[in-house]
């Protein structure tokens, strides 16, 4: 779930025609005087993270004046709290409350409705008075399908006593705020402190809105990095993984760190799941074992080769970890061999020196294993492969045995390297890369296995050369699945004459950082 | 009996011409599920399998008459349209295979079903099988395989992680159980079938003598099913395993979300109020097929 900050939500909410503080966001303490200057009466200064609470942690301050204002933001930004660094605080003029509600937007698994929550106290106690004194607290289905109108809006209001004018301007702010909600997607929205001011208008004095991840492709201009539900920054190889799930559509990828450093000592290994539950599952087997988790990642849902060898390639870019464990459910209803096949070049690629099990239940799991058994006995590193039969427990208990052997030694992360390719080759682009065919090595080659290899017939042979089968645009389009199958057939059976390459944005970049700072020993 | 799938069940394909669809249409034909037609706009003439492609599922209906559900393996951005197509054509059962469908397009497309008295089962989820009669969706990937897992018997499986679906009643099959209806309802926050409704339905099948059940951490449909369960709504012996016992619970946000589900969602509630009303919660996926033979040989004592 896409949090946006308090700025960001109110930046909603005024466009919908809800009233909120005259302000505006500063990073810097110049700014929030410039700011504080404007608006010419005392001010409040907010940090902008996702934590609640902020007034206990010292996250919001007032000033009186220019100076203050500039004096508090000074001290404010840079604060660390959570897992927050302060880049941002909001500076709004300094509000006379005459009263405080609550009001908040979910979406109920229950009903299969969106319901709004509206409190006549609110603030900080409003679970608690929700529990001591649910009559006080009103709740409204809302049907997506008719809207919400004002009338059941005032409906609701009139039930905790709110009255008079304050009735018709609160009415009219929650049928907006629903508005808001809707049109941008939102699974809360969330108005604590709702305030009636002292001259009687209601304004909304601070405010969290998470937008549903699935539909931040409609909102491109929030500027979500990362679509995923953290409590704190997302990291930059989050990021990278993040842009590789935003750019393929097929399968998901979820990539989340757990550390950046991963020590040797620590036992931390590279984990790749498949699907939630068997994850879920194959986590507790590892931890079981005393590994710690680097990150924890999950290609599931049918994803290509192409997008498990970028999982691959994302999580061998942490140094220090000192095996890979690969685990889902078991009992995968996906084709298994598309993932050995991501897993085989990106394996052959880092020269993988650190052990790896890989339990590729389900599906075509004799092939999947037969797959990894075959290619990846030449690379410094063991990899063994298992199957449903085998429990988590197992493959971790290898993991452990294997680990132990390799005598302490972590993953060293190597700079990007991308194959040369020969000026005449005969390339043609897929879906998120592009092959690329030696077609001077195919008169060496007997067996022409790669147009066999490729499943979906996109490859065809004309004078003993394989060429696409079918409309370039097509293959760019997505008929070439990425499989991999040709590349693997040409390199270990023929004449190494295919090369295909997956770009992932961002990661040669990363990586160089990663080795020039273990050079300088940071 | 089985619940919701049966061997007469008639069935279109919405999607059919595309990547998923086109794989698991051969599945489905495959296993022996009746499936009668597909739909692709603009793919109307063509066939898949054997299988007639049509324009529209009116269009479908109106050639080969009646169908009882449709399996959607559309685009995420264009469930929506195709599952209001199939509920406004007249079809009783929906099963949305894909991930990612924006939660506002469920939140209408579980308004129109309620209003026309529709089932859907999904987004997100494998689909489910009544072993040896037919199976809709993409559960199993290959029809030799899903006959090879599943075998039919009186065992209800309802899950919310897909691969464990297919584990689960695979460790079953393997310790002699065989399953009368195994259901994935999908892995997103709001679905259509959950798992209270599906025990509602196991409860009503007299094929099903026992329930398994994987639940997760999030939502209230675990704490639902103890509720049904304390209610005497479901009355047969139930096996339940809660993932997400190591995950770390994010930071509560939303005071209104805590205000709508109260102390619902966690680990420890889900397993507290299961246990108060005898489900057997094990901790252990092995245990399942353990605690499964168990029951049924109690019961057949």
């Amino acid at each position: 779930m896409a949090r946006l900050f308090e700025y960001q939500s109110k930046k909603l909410l005024a466009r919908g025609g809800i009233p909120i503080p005259e302000g505006e966001v500063a990073s810097t303490p110049e700014e929030a005087r410039k700011i504080a200057e404007k608006i010419g009466q005392p001010v409040v200064l907010k940090i902008q993270v996702w934590l609640t609470g902020r007034a206990g942690l010292g996250g919001i301050q007032f000033a009186s004046t220019p100076d203050e204002a500039e004096e508090k933001a000074r001290r404010l930004l840079g604060m660390k709290v959570g897992n927050f660094m302060v880049d941002k605080v909001l500076v709004e003029r300094k509000l006379a409350i005459k009263a405080e509600y609550f009001v908040g937007l979910v979406l109920d698994d229950a009903l299969k409705q969106p319901v709004l929550v509206f409190s006549p106290a609110g603030g900080t106690g409003v679970e608690e008075m929700a529990r001591l004194h649910p009559e006080k607290v009103a709740r409204q289905t809302i049907d997506v399908i008719k809207g919400f109108p004002e009338y059941e809006a005032r409906n609701m209001l009139i039930k905790t006593g709110i009255e008079g004018n304050v009735l018709l301007k609160t009415a009219d702010l929650l049928t907006k705020l629903y508005r808001v909600a809707r049109e941008n997607d939102a699974r809360s929205a969330e108005i604590n402190p709702l305030v009636l001011t002292e001259d009687d208008v209601v304004c909304a004095a601070d405010c969290h809105i998470v937008v549903d991840d699935y539909a931040v492709y409609r909102h491109p201009e929030m500027g979500i990095e990362v679509a995923r539900e953290f409590d704190r920054p997302p990291t930059e190889l989050e990021k990278i993984a993040y842009r590789v799930e935003e750019k393929d559509h097929r399968g998901t990828f979820y990539f989340f760190q757990m550390v950046e450093n991963a020590e040797a000592a620590d036992k931390y290994i590279g984990f790749h799941g498949a699907g939630g539950g068997g994850s879920m599952m194959s986590m507790d087997a590892v931890l079981n074992h005393g590994f710690k988790l680097a990150n924890y990642c999950d290609t599931s849902g049918n994803p290509p080769a192409s997008k498990v060898y970028r999982a691959a390639k994302i999580i061998l870019s942490q140094p220090g970890i000192r095996g890979y464990f690969a685990s889902g459910s078991g009992v995968a209803s996906q084709e298994q061999y598309h993932s050995a096949r991501g897993l085989v070049k990106a394996f052959h690629e880092e020269k993988l020196a650190v052990p790896a099990v890989i339990r590729l239940g389900g599906n075509f799991e004799e092939k999947a294993i037969e797959i990894l058994g075959t290619y990846l006995k030449n690379i410094p590193g063991v990899v063994e492969g298992y199957g449903r039969d085998d429990s988590p427990e197992f493959c971790s208990r290898r993991l452990e045995e294997l680990v132990a052997k390799n005598s302490g030694r972590g993953h060293r992360v190597t700079p990007f390297f991308e194959v040369p390719v020969p000026e005449r080759a005969y390339i043609f682009a897929t879906l998120t890369g592009r092959i690329a065919i030696d077609q001077s090595k195919c008169s060496l080659c007997r067996t022409k296995g790669c147009v066999e290899a490729c499943a979906y017939k996109v490859l065809k042979l004309e004078e003993g050369r394989p060429v696409l089968a079918i409309p370039a645009e097509d293959a760019k389009r997505g008929k070439c699945t990425e499989c991999l199958a040709c590349e693997i057939f040409c390199t270990f059976h023929e004449q190494d004459a295919i090369v295909i390459h997956l770009p992932v944005a961002g990661l040669e970049e990363y990586r160089k950082r990663i080795i020039d700072s273990e050079k300088t020993g940071s | 009996m089985a619940i919701l799938v049966n061997s007469g069940t008639r069935v279109v394909i919405q999607g059919i011409t595309g990547r998923e669809g086109m794989t698991r249409a051969q599945l489905m034909k495959d296993y022996g599920t009746r499936v009668v037609a597909g739909v692709t706009p603009g793919r109307g003439g063509q066939d898949v399998y054997g299988v007639p492609v049509f324009d529209s599922v009116a269009q479908a209906w109106e050639k080969e008459g009646p169908i009882d559900a449709s399996v959607i393996f559309v685009p995420a951005a264009a469930v929506k349209n195709a599952a209001l197509e199939a509920i406004d054509a007249g079809v009783k059962l929906l099963v949305i295979v894909p991930d990612r469908v924006p939660i506002y397009d469920v939140l209408e497309i579980a308004s129109r079903a309620a209003e026309k008295g529709v089932r859907f089962v999904g987004p997100n989820t494998l689909g489910l099988v009544s072993p040896g009669k037919a199976v809709l969706g993409m559960i199993g990937g290959r029809a030799e395989r899903a006959k090879e897992w599943f075998r039919p018997g009186s065992i209800g499986v309802s899950s919310r992680s897909g691969g464990m679906t297919s584990a689960i009643s695979y460790y079953l099959t393997q310790a002699g159980l065989g399953q009368s209806t195994i259901i994935h309802v999908g892995g997103d926050a709001i679905i259509g079938l959950s798992h209270p409704e599906i025990m509602e339905l196991f409860e009503q099948d007299s094929e099903t003598e026992l329930g398994v059940m994987f639940g997760e951490i999030g939502t209230t449909q675990e704490e639902r099913v103890a509720d049904l369960i304390g209610n005497r709504k479901f009355t047969k012996p139930l096996i339940a395993y809660i993932g997400g016992k190591a995950a770390k619970s994010g930071t509560r946000f939303s005071h209104a979300g805590a205000i709508v589900e109260g102390s619902r969602g966690s680990y420890e509630t889900k397993v507290k109020r299961l246990r108060e009303v005898g489900v057997h919660v094990v901790e252990a996926i092995s245990d399942i097929p353990k605690k499964a033979l168990e029951l049924v040989q109690r019961r057949s004592a």
